[in-house]
């Protein structure tokens, strides 16, 4: 039995979704910031953080989201596990929506569903020692005493590969490394399910991240968790992710397995951020590639039909008017004109430096 | 006459209630115009440190304790502030990582862009105002002539750093420092910016030294790079030479544990353990002992040199490991390599 296969029967087992069934589903979810103006501040517009966004997440897997600023992935890991209110849509977990979930409800699902954000500096409380920061959850939700708490924080550290001597000292005394440790550390004291990652590695150092990212890989094995990897950095999301989603200005673009997406992307936007990333190899800088123009458009007046089409190089006037949906089964995309599948991309290179691993793929 | 900016051997350090901290330390490198090197390290590798030397941007409490730096024949070191401002801007110039900070808030891009133009160039506000539309232009602003008029606020990212490029061009620079240009933008938006860059360093055979910390920019736009780690060059060689064949410990591990889009689906990531060290806290010997994979006894009592171990391309590297490399590289070149 392969790794993967032994981390779903655990994740699956451990959240007790049967066969085939994903462990959570995000349904049309939508999350519009209102825009207020004139003298009594009545609505005027709004910002269509998230628009639409659909996909579901299956026990022991990773889902990675990929996407520019302001694409809405971490508008989306936020609303998942509820720090923000969702304006429309439904999140299903363990079989129900989140929305319709009274406060003492909703503070029990919790309890499956915990997040560790880009910066754990800003996420811990600095008047703290590590100790006692990793016991307030399990104390907080009644889960054990401040005794039987001391001994979980030591077995913890241990498990994100810090010595217990870390339990003194204060969240200043840490690396950025550490620090991330300690934040997913913490995120898993209550033995969730589901773990949202918001850009995890994203302030690390490259040899800090390599140490994170494999940290999480031993973690989800281990303890059969599911993760909902959210970064820009798509060397990272590839390395860790199972399926990508890809969004663009509030919506999915792309939604496919990670081998699948990197070989045979088939929406435009999801080949130029392919593309866009230069690849860690000098001999592959005069490559062709699809450079788009311009920047991202206001989230406040996105653009008529497909929201891509403003710097999408294959925009044709049905782009213009008519809004693609996301569709195409385990590989889906939203697009009107797709790109082939199975031509080799600018992002594939050829089939002979493939085999060289120096040369991104 | 030697290189355009020549870097020998230069120390920086910083005054602390706790005395001096070395932060850069014995740092040279050559560069010639039209060639690009890149600074690649971590955080606390010197990196920016050693262009805010080069630029005679230290804050109050730094100071270049040793070494040169020689840029067109003279030393920059010997230089009174005055002359420095006015080879700032002039022949040379820097772009920072995060353009919002440096573009001031209460002026327009078209005041901004002028500044530097009308205090080094000479020429009439008239000029200067139709240069700033043609910079904008050349750096692919839209609405150029609108933009001029608009305050910071009003741009996007991507948009203010070609500001800031646009400036820094204003003059014609001879040598042009690039900290993080593109470390706070979007990928699609980083791309524009490093064609853009390239482009006009072939234009204007402009001298670059661009200081990052993403291997994939590195092996886009150098020719050249130095490897910095905890303050000091470890590695240096040409761009090709480096990747192709990386030397020290530091360099192989940190090209193994960069996640790119490559690599094996299974195969794990090699990563670097343990973290950097604190420049106040300095090991004796080479300073990459505790995470490295190699180490012998005597990198913990010896500081190695940064030395030549190539006879066919030049590659320095700083690790007892190529001591044989080198002895061989002496035997035949005797003396040259030191």
């Amino acid at each position: 039995m392969s790794v993967i296969e032994a981390t779903t029967r655990k994740a699956r087992a451990r959240a007790g979704v049967p066969d085939g069934e994903p462990l959570l589903s995000v349904q049309d979810l939508k999350l519009h910031y209102p825009i207020r103006g004139g003298i009594v501040s009545r609505q005027t517009g709004a910002v269509r953080a998230v628009d639409g966004v659909s996909f579901e997440v299956f026990p022991g897997e990773t889902l990675g989201i990929v996407g520019e600023s302001g694409c809405g992935k971490s508008t989306t890991g936020r609303a998942i596990i509820r720090l923000e209110n969702p304006t429309a849509g439904a999140v299903v977990f363990g079989g129900r929506d989140l929305a319709g979930l009274n406060t003492r409800e909703l503070r029990r699902v919790r309890l499956n569903l915990q997040m560790v954000f880009q910066d754990p500096y800003s996420s811990l409380n600095p008047q703290k020692r590590i100790g006692d920061l990793l016991a307030e959850p399990l104390v907080a939700h009644g889960r054990a005493s401040r005794k039987e708490a001391g001994e979980r924080v030591t077995e913890m550290l241990d498990r994100v590969g810090l010595s217990a001597q870390f339990k003194g000292r204060y969240p200043h005394e840490l690396s950025g490394g550490q620090r991330q440790r300690v934040g997913i550390a913490r995120a898993l004291m209550l033995d969730p399910t589901l773990l949202v990652l918001d850009e995890p590695v994203s302030a690390l150092d490259v040899s800090i991240q390599a140490q994170v990212l494999n940290l999480l890989r031993d973690l989800q094995a281990e303890l059969g968790l599911t993760y909902i990897f959210i970064s820009h950095g798509l060397g990272a999301v590839r390395y860790i992710s199972d399926r990508i989603v890809v969004m663009y200005l509030g919506k999915v673009m792309e939604v496919a397995t990670t081998a699948e997406l990197f070989a045979n992307p088939r929406h435009p936007y999801t080949e130029i951020l392919l593309d866009a990333y230069p690849a860690p190899n000098p001999h592959l800088r005069d490559k062709e590639r699809t450079v788009v123009e311009g920047d991202v458009p206001n989230a406040a007046k996105p653009p008529s039909g497909c929201v891509f089409h403003t710097r999408c190089p294959f925009a044709q006037d049905k782009c213009r008017t008519e809004e693609p949906r996301l569709g195409g089964g385990s590989h889906a995309f939203a697009c009107h004109f797709p790109l082939d599948a199975g031509r080799p991309t600018a992002a594939s290179g050829n089939p002979e430096t493939t085999k060289n691993p120096g040369v991104p793929a | 006459m030697g290189a355009l900016l020549q870097v020998r051997g230069i120390k920086t350090e910083f005054r602390s209630d706790s005395g001096a901290v070395v932060v850069v330390d014995e740092v040279s490198f050559d560069l010639d115009r039209g060639e690009t090197i890149c600074l690649v390290g971590e955080s606390g590798s010197g990196k920016s440190v050693t262009a805010l030397s080069i630029m005679g941007l230290l804050p109050r409490n730094g100071r270049v304790a040793d070494g040169e730096i020689v840029f067109e024949d003279r030393n920059l070191l010997d230089l009174s502030e005055e002359e420095m401002r006015e080879n700032r801007g002039n022949s040379l110039a820097m772009i920072f990582q995060e353009p919002m900070t440096s573009l001031n808030p209460v002026l327009t891009i078209g005041d901004q862009l002028t500044e530097g133009m009308l205090l080094h160039l000479g020429i009439s506000r008239r000029e200067a105002a139709e240069r700033a539309v043609e910079l904008l232009e050349l750096v692919g602003v839209p609405r150029a002539g609108q933009i001029v008029k608009d305050y910071p606020h009003r741009l996007s990212g991507g948009m203010r750093q070609r500001v800031m490029i646009a400036m820094a061009l204003s003059c014609s620079p001879v040598l042009l420092v690039a900290d993080e240009p593109t470390t706070a933008l979007d990928v699609t938006i980083q791309a524009q910016i490093l064609t853009l860059m390239k482009k006009l360093a072939e234009a204007s055979r402009t001298a670059t030294i661009l200081i990052t910390h993403d291997l994939g920019v590195v092996a886009e736009m150098a020719d050249k790079v130095a490897v910095m780690y905890a303050g000091q060059v470890v590695e240096e060689a040409d761009v090709f030479e480096l990747f192709d064949h990386p030397r020290h410990p530091y360099t192989v591990g940190l090209m193994k544990s960069i996640p790119h889009l490559g690599a094996d689906d299974d195969a794990r990531l090699e990563s670097i353990p343990g973290s950097v060290p604190s420049p106040s806290n300095m090991p004796d010997g080479c300073r990459f002992q505790d995470r490295c994979p190699s180490v012998m006894d005597r990198c913990r009592a010896e500081r190695p040199d940064l030395l030549e171990t190539s006879t066919k391309r030049k590659h320095l590297v700083r690790c007892f490991l190529y001591e044989g490399e080198h002895a061989a590289v002496r035997g035949t070149t005797a003396g040259v390599a030191s």
